[in-house]
C-alpha cells in the first residue's frame, strides 16, 4: 500500500480515489443542500459564496448534488465491483481447478456474454428490466463476473501446475484449503489489478448509463444524469455541466492511475 | 488450420443463436402487455385478443422463438410499434451511417496510434514514454460522452465565441446527403471516437514491443550487426505488432458500444441512437433488432480477429 | 584484422562489471585478465553465480542498462571495444565477432523462416542477391549436417527440434566468419546424446579455421574435450587458468580441486564412497567473502586468506588465485576432502512378495486431436503411447534408477505412480496393494507411503509459506499431528537435512536451490514413506551443491531404510546411487541391470551410446564417443519393432523394423537387455566404462 505512494502518479491517482471514497461517505453530512432541495429564486446562479458550483436549471445546488452523486456512482459501482469480484474469483478458482466440465460449460456462457459489448448488454438488460438502483447494481455484477472469473482462472491455471500445488494434493490437502491457502495468494495481486480496473469501469458505465438517462432515472444526483439535465442549457449554466463533468473525469482518471500504479507494484514484485 | 477456421465458424454460430435466446427472453420479461401498450388503454379486450393472435403471443415460447428468429434471418424484421414503419430500412440505414463513423474514426486514429505505442515502447521511461503513457492513460478513463463534450466545447463554442470559424456540435445528417456535405458533421464525432482508441490502441501496442524487446531473438539480431533500425522494424515490430492487429478487430467491437454515447452527444443518426430510441419508447421489434445487428457485428469482427491473429501467427498457423 | 605476431585476438585486462541495483552497485566480475589467440579454443568454466554470462556479455558489449563495466579494457585486435560507438560497435559485431548463445528456441525470430534469417547474415557480409543468399544458408545447413535443408529453409523456428535450432545458430555464427566465437553454453539444454553430436560437430568445424574461441560451461568434460587452455570462474574472479592437460591433472586452486572431485566417476557407487561436496554455497552478488573470494568454503583457509590473492603465475603458462598454491603443487597440503563411505544395511536377498513397488505392464498413452481430415474420414484418434508395457519391482530399502532421455517417458512413469498421471493398462502395486490410478481415489494411508520430490527448486515450496509452514502440512495431514507436535518434528527434520533450525521461520525466496531442495526432500521424508521418487532432483542445481543432495538422499534412505526411484536422464549419478537402474527409450525399458553392472558389457546399443556420450574429464580422451545419428522418432514412426531401430548403430536389418525383441538374460552380469543381437556378441565388443573421470551435464 505504502508503495502505491512513491510514484508520484500513482500517489495521485490514489489519492484522488481516496478522497473521493471519504466524500461519498460523509457526503450527508457535509453537503450544504439536500439534493433535490430546489430553491427557485436561487435557479441558475453562477458558482457564489452560497452555492460554491452554483445552481441548475432548477434551483438546486449543484456542489450539494456533486458530493451526494459520489455517494449515488461510487457505492453503485463499488458494491457491483465487490460483489462481481467476489462472485467472480470463485467460479474462476473453480473452473481453473478442476478443468472438467464445470470448466467447459462456465467458460463457454462466459465467452458468449463476453462476445456482447458491455454497454449494449447493459442497455439492453435496463431497457426491458425497468429503471432502478438495483437493477443497475445487478448489470454490473452480470456483467463483470465473466471477466473476473477469465482472469482468475488463466492464474490459477498457471499456478496450479506448480510443485507446491501437487505437493499439497499429494499430502491429501483438501480441495478448499488448496483453492484458498495455496492458489489464492498467488492469485490476489492480479486480482487487485483487475479490481481497480473494474471498479473504474464500471463507474465509467454507471455515468454513462445515467448520460443516456438508461437505467437512472430523475431526480437522482447522478453525475451522468446531471450532466444530461445540463446540456439543454448548457449556454445558460454551463457551471452545471462542467462540474459534473470534471467530477467524472477527476475520478475516473484518478481510480485509472491508482490501478496503473497496482499493476506496477504487482508486477514489480513478481518480477524479483 | 482449417481444424482452427471450423472451430470459430462452429463458435460464432453458437453465440449468435445464444444471443439471440437472451435477446429474445430478456424483451419477454417486459412488464406490461405488449398489446395493450400498441393499442392503448382504452382497447377492449376482443381487440387486445386478436392483436394478441396477429402477433402470435399466445403460442407457446419457443414457438415464438423460432419464429422471431428465422424472420430475422430473412430478413422480415417486422414493424415498429412506435412509428409504424418497417424496421430493415430503417435500421439499415443508421447501420450505414454508424460504419461510417467507425471506419472514419478507425483510419485515421490507428496509423497514429500504433506510431505512437511503438515511439512509446522504444523510448521507455524517457520523458516521451511517459508523456504519451500518462496522457493514453487519462484519456482512456474517460467517458466518450466527457470527451465528446469537451470536444464540442473546444471545437464547437470556443472557436464560434472567437469569432473563428467552428464545427456544428450537432451532426444530424440526412441520407440526401452528398458524401461531402456530410464531412464536416463528421469530424467532432470521429474526434471524439479517435481520441478513445487513440489511447487504447496505443497503450496495447506499448506494452506489446515492451514484451518483445528483451526477447532473446533481439539479441541474435542485433549481434548480427544488423543496424538497430533494421532490427527494431523487420524483427521487433513483426512480432510486437502481432497482439495490435488483433486489437484493431476488436476495436471495431468496443467502436459499436462506445458509439451508442458519442452518437447520442452529436445527435448523429446511427445504431446508437436508435437503440436508444427503442429503449426509450420500450419499442421492442427496433429493440432487438438493433441488438441483433450489434451483437452479430460485433461477434463477426471478433472472429475475423482472431483469423486475422491466426493468420499471422506463424506458431498456429502451422501446426 | 592485422595482427602483431603472437598479439592475441582479444585481451581483457583487469575487466570489472557491476549490476545497479536500487542504490547498490553489486559486482559482477572482477579484474579479469584474459588473452585468445587466434587458433586457440579457451574454456571459461564457472557454475551459475560465477559470473561468466556477465562476462561474456562484457565482451560483445551488450550488457542491459543495469550493468556496467566499470574498470579495464577489451581489445579485440586493435579494436577498443569501450570505446566505439553504436555504429562502429554494429560493424565489429557483423564480422569480427559472434555468439552462439544458450536457449536456440527464443533466439530464433519466431516469425521469420529459417532460411530468411540465415540468408541475413549472408546479405550483410557482401552485397549478394536474395537468390544467392538463400542458396548459400542452404548450404551452411548442410554444411551443419542438417538434414533436407530444402524443407527446413522454409520452415519456423517452432517446427524444428533443438538440436536443430542450435545448428542453425551454429551456422549464423560460423557463416560470418568471426575472429572471434563465443560460444555460451550451447549445449545445456540439449539431450545427453545430441550434445555429444553436437559437439563434435562444432569440433569439426572449427578445426580448420583461423578462429579464437571462447567457450563457456560448467561442464568440465567439455571443456576437456575441446579446449586448449582453461580458465575457472569463481564468484567474478579468475582463480585458476592454464593448459587443459596440466588443469586436470593437477589443479592448483581448491576450488577447482574442489569441482573436479563432487562429480562422481562412472563406476563409483554409494557402497564404497560418498561424493566430496563443496561446503557452503555459492555467495550470492554483493556477498562476496573480502580477501579470498573462496575462502568461506575452503578446506586449507589459513590467516593470509584474509588478503586478497593476485592471480600468481605457477610455471609453465599456469595461474593461480591462492596463495598456497605452492604447497598444492609440492604435494604439502591436501585440498582434497576424505569423506568415509556410508555404511549401508542392505542385503541382496530379495523375496518376490515383499517388493514395496512393482510395476506390471504399466502402458500410458495420451489421445491427439484429430485432425479435419481424420474427422471427416471418420478415422479413429490415434494416441500417443508415451509409455509401453513396462515392468520393474523395487525391493525395500533399495533404490531404482530410471534413466532416459527427455520424452523418453521416465517423468510420465513417475507422474503415474504419484497419481497425477492416468494409465491405460497395467497395474501399480504399493507394498503389495493394487493402487487406484487416480489420486483422488487414494487414501491418507497410501499418500503417506508415497512421495516425491520434483525437479524445480523454484516451484517446490509455496512462496507464501514460511519454511515452518510447508514442512508442518504433512506432518500435521497425514501423520495426524498437532500444531505443537509438529513444530518439534519440525526441528528435527531440519537438522537431518542439515540446515539449521532457524529456518523455520524464513521464506522460500530467501533460500538457495540447494537449500530448497533439501527442505522439499525433508517434506517428502516427513511422513516415513515407504517409496520415495525422485524425479530429476539434483538437474537444475549447480555441480557442486549436487554432490551435497545425493550424500543427503543416501543418508535419509540409510536412517529411514525407504525405498528410493531416481528418475534422471544422468547415467552417472544414476551409477552412483542406484542399486539397480533401468534404461527406458520412446516409452520403452530396454535395459535392467543390477548393482554395480551399470558399466559392465554387455550393453543394450543406446545404453552403451549413452555411456559412450558421456563427456570425460581427461585428456586425451579414452573412450570413443558413439554417435546417434538422427533425432528422436515421432511416436507416431513407431512400428512393432525395436523403438531404437532407427537409430541403432547397430542395427541389423529388417527384423529390428518389424519385430520387437524378446529380453535376453545375461548371467554374468544378471541383465536383462531387450534386443534382438545376442549377449555374447554385444559383450564382446564392448568394452567396460568403470573408472573413467567424468563431468556431469
Amino acid at each position: 500500500m505504502r508503495q502505491l505512494f512513491r510514484n508520484p502518479v500513482s500517489a495521485t491517482g490514489t489519492v484522488i480515489t481516496l478522497i473521493f471514497l471519504l466524500i461519498a461517505i460523509i457526503s450527508p453530512l457535509i453537503a450544504p443542500y439536500g439534493a433535490n432541495e430546489i430553491i427557485p429564486t436561487d435557479a441558475r446562479q453562477p458558482p457564489s459564496a452560497d452555492h460554491w458550483f452554483g445552481t441548475d436549471n432548477l434551483g438546486r445546488d449543484v456542489f450539494s448534488r456533486v458530493l451526494l452523486g459520489a455517494r449515488e456512482i461510487l457505492v453503485l459501482a463499488g458494491l457491483g465491483t465487490l460483489l462481481a469480484v467476489i462472485i467472480g474469483t470463485l467460479f474462476g478458482l473453480l473452473a481453473g481447478y478442476q478443468s472438467g466440465w464445470f470448466d467447459e460449460i462456465t467458460m463457454r456462457v462466459f465467452d458468449s456474454l463476453l462476445a456482447l459489448p458491455a454497454l449494449l448488454l447493459a442497455l439492453l438488460l435496463l431497457g426491458t428490466v425497468g429503471n432502478s438502483r438495483y437493477s443497475i447494481l445487478i448489470v454490473i455484477v452480470v456483467l463483470y463476473i465473466p471477466i473476473v472469473a477469465r482472469v482468475v482462472r488463466s492464474v490459477v491455471l498457471a499456478v496450479r501446475q506448480q510443485g507446491y500445488v501437487e505437493a499439497a494434493q499429494l499430502i491429501g490437502e483438501p480441495r478448499t484449503r488448496i483453492l484458498l491457502r495455496e492458489i489464492l495468494p498467488s492469485v490476489l495481486p492480479t486480482l487487485s489489478v483487475e479490481s481497480a480496473l473494474r471498479f473504474s469501469y464500471a463507474i465509467f458505465l454507471v455515468a454513462s448509463l445515467g448520460f443516456l438517462g438508461v437505467g437512472v432515472q430523475p431526480p437522482s444526483p447522478n453525475w451522468g444524469l446531471m450532466v444530461k439535465e445540463a446540456r439543454a442549457y448548457s449556454n445558460l449554466i454551463p457551471w452545471a455541466l462542467f462540474f459534473p463533468a470534471l467530477a467524472i473525469s477527476v475520478v475516473v482518471v484518478g481510480v485509472n492511475l491508482m490501478a496503473d500504479g497496482i499493476k506496477r507494484i504487482t508486477s514489480a514484485d513478481q518480477d524479483e | 488450420m482449417s481444424r482452427f477456421l471450423l472451430r470459430r465458424l462452429v463458435l460464432l454460430t453458437l453465440t449468435v443463436l445464444l444471443t439471440s435466446m437472451l435477446v429474445f427472453l430478456v424483451t419477454q420479461w417486459l412488464p406490461g402487455d405488449v398489446c395493450r401498450i400498441v393499442l392503448g388503454r382504452e382497447a377492449g379486450p376482443s381487440a387486445i385478443e386478436n392483436c394478441r393472435q396477429e402477433l402470435g403471443l399466445n403460442q407457446p415460447l419457443p414457438q415464438q422463438y423460432f419464429n422471431w428468429f428465422s424472420d430475422f434471418l430473412s430478413g422480415d424484421w417486422g414493424i415498429s410499434y412506435s412509428t409504424n414503419l418497417p424496421i430493415y430500412p430503417i435500421v439499415m440505414d443508421r447501420l450505414r451511417n454508424s460504419l461510417l463513423l467507425a471506419l472514419v474514426s478507425l483510419i485515421i486514429s490507428l496509423p497514429l496510434a500504433v506510431t505512437l505505442g511503438v515511439i512509446a515502447g522504444l523510448n521507455v521511461q524517457k520523458p516521451i514514454d511517459n508523456t504519451i503513457s500518462i496522457g493514453s492513460l487519462a484519456v482512456v478513463g474517460l467517458p466518450e460522452f466527457v470527451t465528446g463534450l469537451v470536444v464540442i466545447q473546444i471545437f464547437s463554442f470556443f472557436l464560434r465565441d472567437l469569432g473563428l470559424p467552428y464545427l456544428p456540435a450537432n451532426s444530424s445528417i440526412s441520407p440526401d446527403m452528398t458524401f461531402i456535405e456530410k464531412l464536416p458533421m463528421l469530424i467532432l464525432p470521429a474526434l471524439t471516437a479517435m481520441l478513445v482508441l487513440l489511447a487504447y490502441i496505443a497503450r496495447l501496442t506499448r506494452a506489446g514491443v515492451l514484451a518483445e524487446l528483451h526477447q532473446p531473438y533481439v539479441r541474435t539480431a542485433d549481434l548480427k550487426g544488423l543496424p538497430r533500425r533494421t532490427v527494431i522494424m523487420k524483427h521487433v515490430l513483426r512480432n510486437a505488432l502481432l497482439p495490435t492487429v488483433t486489437v484493431i478487430a476488436i476495436s471495431i467491437g468496443w467502436l459499436i458500444s462506445g458509439l451508442v454515447v458519442i452518437e447520442n452527444v452529436f445527435n448523429y443518426p446511427g445504431l446508437g441512437r436508435l437503440m436508444i430510441f427503442a429503449i426509450d419508447r420500450r419499442d421492442l421489434p427496433l429493440l432487438q433488432a438493433v441488438t441483433m445487428v450489434t451483437v452479430l457485428g460485433f461477434a463477426i469482427s471478433n472472429m475475423g480477429a482472431d483469423i486475422l491473429y491466426a493468420l499471422l501467427n506463424p506458431k498456429i498457423r502451422l501446426k | 584484422m592485422k595482427l602483431l605476431k603472437d598479439q592475441p585476438i582479444l585481451e581483457l585486462s583487469d575487466l570489472s562489471v557491476s549490476y545497479q541495483h536500487g542504490d547498490l552497485l553489486l559486482e559482477a566480475v572482477r579484474d579479469i585478465n584474459m588473452k585468445i589467440n587466434l587458433g586457440e579454443t579457451y574454456g571459461l568454466a564457472g557454475e551459475s553465480g560465477s559470473g561468466k554470462t556477465t562476462l561474456v556479455l562484457a565482451v560483445m558489449r551488450y550488457l542491459g542498462s543495469r550493468a556496467k563495466i566499470t574498470k579495464g579494457n577489451i581489445l579485440l585486435g586493435d579494436h577498443d571495444l569501450r570505446s566505439l560507438n553504436d555504429q562502429q560497435l554494429r560493424r565489429v559485431w557483423q564480422s569480427e565477432i559472434a555468439l552462439v548463445p544458450q536457449d536456440p528456441l527464443s533466439s530464433l525470430n519466431p516469425s521469420m523462416k529459417i532460411g530468411d534469417q540465415l540468408a541475413e547474415v549472408l546479405q550483410l557480409q557482401s552485397n549478394i542477391s536474395r537468390h544467392m543468399a538463400s542458396q548459400l544458408s542452404k548450404e551452411w545447413l548442410n554444411k551443419v549436417q542438417i538434414p533436407d535443408p530444402e524443407r527446413v529453409a522454409s520452415s519456423y523456428p517452432h517446427q524444428i527440434s533443438g538440436g536443430m535450432q542450435q545448428r542453425v545458430l551454429i551456422a549464423m555464427a560460423l557463416s560470418s566468419s568471426p575472429s572471434l566465437l563465443v560460444l555460451d553454453e550451447p549445449t545445456t539444454n540439449l539431450d545427453v546424446t545430441t550434445q555429444a553430436v553436437i559437439l563434435d560437430l562444432i569440433g569439426e568445424l572449427i578445426r580448420d579455421l583461423e578462429m579464437a574461441i571462447l567457450y563457456v560451461t560448467h561442464n568440465l568434460g567439455v571443456i576437456a574435450q575441446y579446449c586448449d587452455r582453461v580458465g575457472v570462474m569463481y564468484a567474478g574472479e579468475l582463480v585458476e587458468e592454464a593448459g587443459t592437460a596440466d588443469i586436470f591433472l593437477k589443479p592448483l586452486h581448491p576450488y577447482t580441486i574442489g569441482l573436479l572431485e563432487s562429480i562422481p566417476r562412472l563406476g563409483d557407487t554409494k557402497d564404497h564412497l560418498q561424493l566430496k561436496p563443496i561446503e557452503g554455497q555459492i555467495p550470492a552478488l554483493g556477498q562476496v567473502p573480502s580477501g579470498c573470494n573462496f575462502r568461506t568454503r575452503c578446506p586449507i583457509v589459513v590467516d593470509i586468506c584474509h588478503e586478497r590473492p593476485q592471480l600468481s603465475p605457477a610455471g609453465g603458462s599456469r595461474f593461480s588465485r591462492c596463495h598456497r598454491w605452492q604447497e598444492i603443487d609440492l604435494g604439502e597440503v591436501n585440498a582434497h576432502r576424505e569423506t568415509p563411505p556410508i555404511p549401508s544395511k542392505q542385503n541382496d536377498i530379495t523375496v518376490e512378495d515383499t517388493y514395496t513397488l512393482q510395476i506390471k505392464n504399466l502402458s500410458v498413452s495420451f489421445p491427439i486431436q484429430r485432425s479435419l481430415r481424420d474427422v471427416v474420414q471418420n478415422k479413429a484418434g490415434r494416441s500417443l503411447q508415451a509409455v509401453n508395457d513396462v515392468n520393474f519391482e523395487i525391493s525395500p530399502g533399495s533404490t531404482l534408477g530410471l534413466v532416459g532421455e527427455s520424452g523418453s517417458g521416465k517423468t510420465t512413469i513417475a507422474r503415474a505412480i504419484m497419481g497425477l498421471q492416468g494409465i491405460s493398462a497395467g497395474s501399480i502395486k504399493l507394498n503389495q496393494v493394487h493402487l487406484p490410478d487416480r489420486l483422488s481415489r487414494r487414501d491418507l494411508a497410501t499418500l503417506r507411503q508415497l512421495q516425491i520430490v520434483f525437479q524445480n527448486p523454484a516451484e517446490a515450496l509455496n512462496p507464501h509459506f514460511t519454511i515452518g509452514e510447508s514442512l508442518s502440512r504433512p506432518l500435521i495431514r497425514l501423520l495426524g499431528m498437532s500444531r505443537q507436535e509438529a513444530k518439534i518434528k519440525i526441528e528435527t527434520l531440519l537438522s537431518d537435512v542439515h540446515l539449521p533450525a532457524d529456518y523455520t521461520n524464513r521464506y522460500p525466496q530467501e533460500l538457495s536451490g540447494g537449500e530448497i531442495q533439501r527442505i522439499a526432500l525433508g517434506r517428502a521424508i516427513a511422513s516415513n514413506p515407504d517409496l520415495l521418487i525422485l524425479d530429476e532432483p539434483i538437474s537444475a542445481l549447480d555441480v557442486s551443491v549436487q554432490a551435497a543432495i545425493l550424500n543427503l538422499v543416501g543418508e535419509l534412505q540409510n536412517d529411514h531404510q525407504n525405498s528410493i526411484l531416481f528418475v534422471s536422464h544422468n547415467l552417472a549419478v544414476v551409477g552412483y546411487l542406484a542399486d539397480h537402474t533401468a534404461v527406458i527409450y520412446m516409452g520403452y525399458i530396454l535395459e535392467l541391470s543390477g548393482r554395480g553392472e551399470l558399466f559392465n558389457p554387455p550393453h543394450h546399443p543406446y545404453t552403451e551410446a549413452l555411456i559412450s556420450a558421456i563427456p570425460e574429464v581427461k585428456v586425451p580422451r579414452e573412450r570413443k564417443t558413439i554417435y546417434l545419428q538422427g533425432e528422436l522418432p515421432d511416436f507416431s514412426e513407431l512400428t512393432d519393432g525395436c523403438p531404437f531401430h532407427s537409430r541403432c548403430p547397430r542395427y541389423l536389418g529388417d527384423i529390428c523394423i518389424k519385430k520387437i525383441p524378446t529380453w535376453q538374460v545375461d548371467p554374468g552380469t544378471g541383465k536383462s537387455i531387450l534386443c534382438h543381437i545376442p549377449l555374447e556378441e554385444l559383450s564382446a565388443s564392448q568394452i567396460s566404462s568403470t573408472n573413467v573421470d567424468t563431468s556431469e551435464y
